[in-house]
């Protein structure tokens, strides 16, 4: 389609959602003489989590989001689509965050998305629309190294650093995407807002998952699977039992409140077996872990032939920690931490740093 | 976005006030703004063009002026006709006959009807978008209160055989509410001929402004009125008239009365110019839909491989409007029920696109279209 490019101006699809974020992408890759298309994507369907009272909830895709983001999309003068995931969210984000609490795992669907709505089918929907590249609001970046080979970095910003969910991006995605904001702090994407005047610059902040808009993410598993199918008891280290528990998939690793047990010294959810419908519950040293395996291993720039000394993340809000990163058959890897770190999560995404470079990343699947 | 004259072809979604309507209507919402209610000299300046705009809607449609109600639109015409004669017919009966491919304004307002209490049979159609008139016929049972069938279908044009639905309703002494929303302006909609009790129309389709449309009510048909409050259009309808709307939409259907036949021959022929060339451009592509009973202005077409909000933004991005399937509250697509009631199997319909054409239609809109969406099709089966 020669008539596409005008000139040798660039075509660049941006996933709007509607915050702050990739509306100051759009009006900033606008600026910089890109051709910018707004997209926003539908991934579920709204009617289906209204509260009791008829309210919405304001979460990173909500219809109210969508009006916000055609309205930038008005504001700047660039066309703006939306379209509807909503199948494939289901399928590969929603029933896949189910069936991990089902397996008695802590799942991260914000990775999800990103890895198979985001940089797959957003992607290949840009690509569709002839686009040259298709931009995030994430505060990632992304440079060519001397090998020549694309390297993902921590965003600019150490508060807003979205890497971690960034982990399982190929060579291929990341020739195409634009992380605009990677050099620039929350700050100054709040003061470029005001100056572009776009009429989201005081939005506030999206925190929860979601498909989950209220918090209530146990009425999604129930309303999926039904009650009572993992309820058992909670027991300690030695098996004795101290209490009964309405399911596995009301606790997570680490957890300490909601046990309702009497105990002299504090208890912390340490095991969630839901084969066995088990909670194991121990002390602060119980959480402790020496190290992880993880599974479903991905390296940006080509795995390493040999242990590799790094840091890693094992959740979005950890600081990285020192480690030493063995990779296995199977794209497998053993992670051994400096000194052991407490809470070990199986289900979520431990991801491997050297400085401000992430070099990838793998699902947690037990600690060693 | 491209510097090049904008294409439409979405005529079916709505069309542009013609500028004879909008001369029309002005003086309207200016000097003679008077409520025809009022028995002083505004009212009556305004009062006689309402009934002006009557006779011309009753010319078009072949009906008595006093039997057109003006409504806001065709879909309050819609939940008027459902609505209205499911209360006026309390004690009689509860079940509805309908189509599986009606207009939102009439499947929506069923499925409410249907949780309030009523009974609703669907008909189901074929690969051609018709209904099986013997499956009709056994439908009907003495709790039967309705039928309600679209003339022609807003998605792919098929005109549905409404006279012989019309014929049987005659027959079994049941009311028939004819959807015709689409149909007005592009085929001849005559009431004695579709032997209908109520009709829906629409103006905005027609080169009348958004905002006006009008529920035929045939004499003798026992129906309520969904709004209440003065006594305005006999007591069939609530509410100060739309006056510059009202006098629009007489005005679109003089003009469409005189254009009807010249303007359906010059569509169809744009029309086929449209398919025969995408047909002989493009690889794997079929026509959805009746091949002869259809609107003249209306094509749908499915480019199988393809997804359809991306051929229609990729088409948006070289100005051409086109459009597909129906369209959720967020403005994205989703699968068409109209396309899958008809067995067009799921990979078809999500490629499928509807152009609709109009009287201002050109050739050279035409062949832009045919210029760029071979190029379109084949990078959207590539990427």
């Amino acid at each position: 389609m020669g008539s596409s490019h005008e000139g040798t101006r660039k075509r660049v699809v941006v996933a709007m959602s509607g915050g702050v974020d990739s509306s100051v992408c759009a009006a900033l890759l606008k600026e910089e003489g890109y051709e910018v298309i707004g997209i926003s994507m539908q991934v579920w369907d709204y009617s289906r989590f209204t509260g009791d009272a008829g309210e919405t909830f304001g979460t990173c895709c909500s219809l109210d989001d969508i009006h916000d983001a055609r309205r930038v999309a008005e504001q700047l003068e660039i066309p703006f689509y939306v379209v509807n995931f909503e199948e494939e969210f289901q399928r590969l984000v929603i029933d896949d965050f189910v069936d991990e609490y089902f397996l008695g795992r802590t799942p991260n669907p914000c990775v999800r998305c990103n890895q198979w709505i985001k940089f797959e089918l957003l992607l290949k929907k840009a690509r569709e629309l002839a686009a040259d590249f298709m931009a995030t609001g994430h505060y990632a970046r992304i440079e060519r190294g001397d090998d020549g080979l694309l390297h993902l970095w921590k965003g600019d910003d150490p508060s807003k650093d979205q890497s971690y969910f960034l982990f399982t991006l190929t060579q291929e995605q990341l020739a195409r995407t634009l992380f605009p904001l990677g050099g620039m702090t929350k700050q100054e994407t709040r003061a470029l807002a005001a100056r572009y005047g776009l009429r989201v610059a005081e939005k506030g902040e999206s925190q929860d998952v979601c498909f989950v808009p209220d918090g209530d993410y146990v009425r999604l598993l129930e309303e999926a699977r039904g009650t009572d199918l993992l309820s058992g008891e909670i027991v300690d280290r030695d098996g004795r039992v101290l209490g009964r528990h309405d399911g596995t998939y009301r606790y997570t690793i680490g957890q300490r409140r909601g046990l309702g047990i009497a105990h002299p010294h504090p208890l912390y959810v340490v095991g969630v077996d839901a084969e066995r419908r088990e909670v194991t519950v121990g002390g602060a040293d119980e959480l402790m872990a020496q190290g992880l395996r993880a599974s479903r291993v991905h390296w940006i720039a080509g795995a390493p032939d040999a242990p590799l000394e790094a840091e890693c993340r094992i959740r979005y809000r950890h600081r990285p920690v020192p480690c030493m990163v063995e990779p296995l058959p199977g794209d497998e890897a053993h992670i051994r931490f400096a000194t052991p770190e407490k809470s070990v999560t199986p289900g979520q995404a431990v991801v491997f740093y050297r400085g401000g470079e992430v070099l990838g990343g793998g699902w947690i699947e037990e600690k060693l | 976005m491209n510097c090049t004259t904008p294409v439409y072809l979405d005529y079916n979604a709505t069309s542009p006030v013609h500028p004879d309507v909008l001369e029309a209507m002005l003086p309207y919402l200016t000097d003679r703004f008077g409520n025809p209610s009022s028995i002083h000299w505004a009212g009556r300046q305004v009062k006689g063009a309402v009934e002006e705009a009557r006779e011309r809607v009753a010319q078009l449609v072949n009906c008595r002026p006093v039997e057109v109600v003006f409504t806001s639109c065709g879909t309050e015409a819609d939940n008027m006709a459902l609505r209205g004669t499911v209360s006026a017919s309390r004690g009689r009966g509860n079940h509805i006959i309908t189509t599986v491919v009606e207009h939102p304004a009439v499947a929506e307002t069923c499925r409410m009807l249907e949780r309030e209490g009523c009974e609703v049979t669907r008909l189901a159609v074929g690969r051609d978008g018709l209904p099986d008139l013997a499956e009709l016929e056994a439908a009907i049972c003495d709790r039967t209160i309705l039928i309600s069938a679209m003339f022609a279908n807003n998605e792919t044009g098929t005109v549905l055989p409404a006279a012989e639905i019309g014929a049987i309703a005659v027959r079994r002494r049941v009311p028939f509410h004819c959807d015709a929303v689409q149909a007005l302006g592009k085929i001849p909609v005559d009431c004695q001929t579709l032997q209908a009790g109520m009709v829906a129309l629409s103006g905005h389709k027609i080169g009348a402004p958004k905002g006006i449309g009008a529920l035929v009510v045939r004499t003798g048909t026992r129906l309520h009125p969904l709004i209440l409050g003065g006594s305005q259009e006999r007591n069939r309808r609530a509410g100060t008239e739309n006056v510059a709307g009202i006098v629009a939409f007489g005005a679109a259907c003089e003009r469409a009365a005189a254009t009807l036949a010249e303007g359906a021959a010059r569509m169809a022929a744009l029309r086929d110019r449209l398919e025969e060339g995408l047909l002989r451009t493009v690889p794997d592509v079929t026509l959805n839909g009746h091949r002869e009973r259809r609107l003249p202005n209306t094509s749908n077409i499915a480019f199988h491989g393809a997804k359809a909000d991306s051929l229609l933004a990729s088409l948006d991005l070289e100005g051409i409007a086109a459009s597909s399937g129906s369209a959720c509250s967020s403005g994205s697509l989703k699968a068409s029920p109209v396309l899958a009631a008809m067995g067009i199997a799921p990979e078809a319909a999500a490629g499928s696109l509807r152009f609709s054409l109009g009287p201002e239609t050109t050739v050279a809109e035409i062949d832009r279209v045919l210029a760029l969406l071979p190029g379109i099709v084949a990078r959207l089966r590539s990427s």
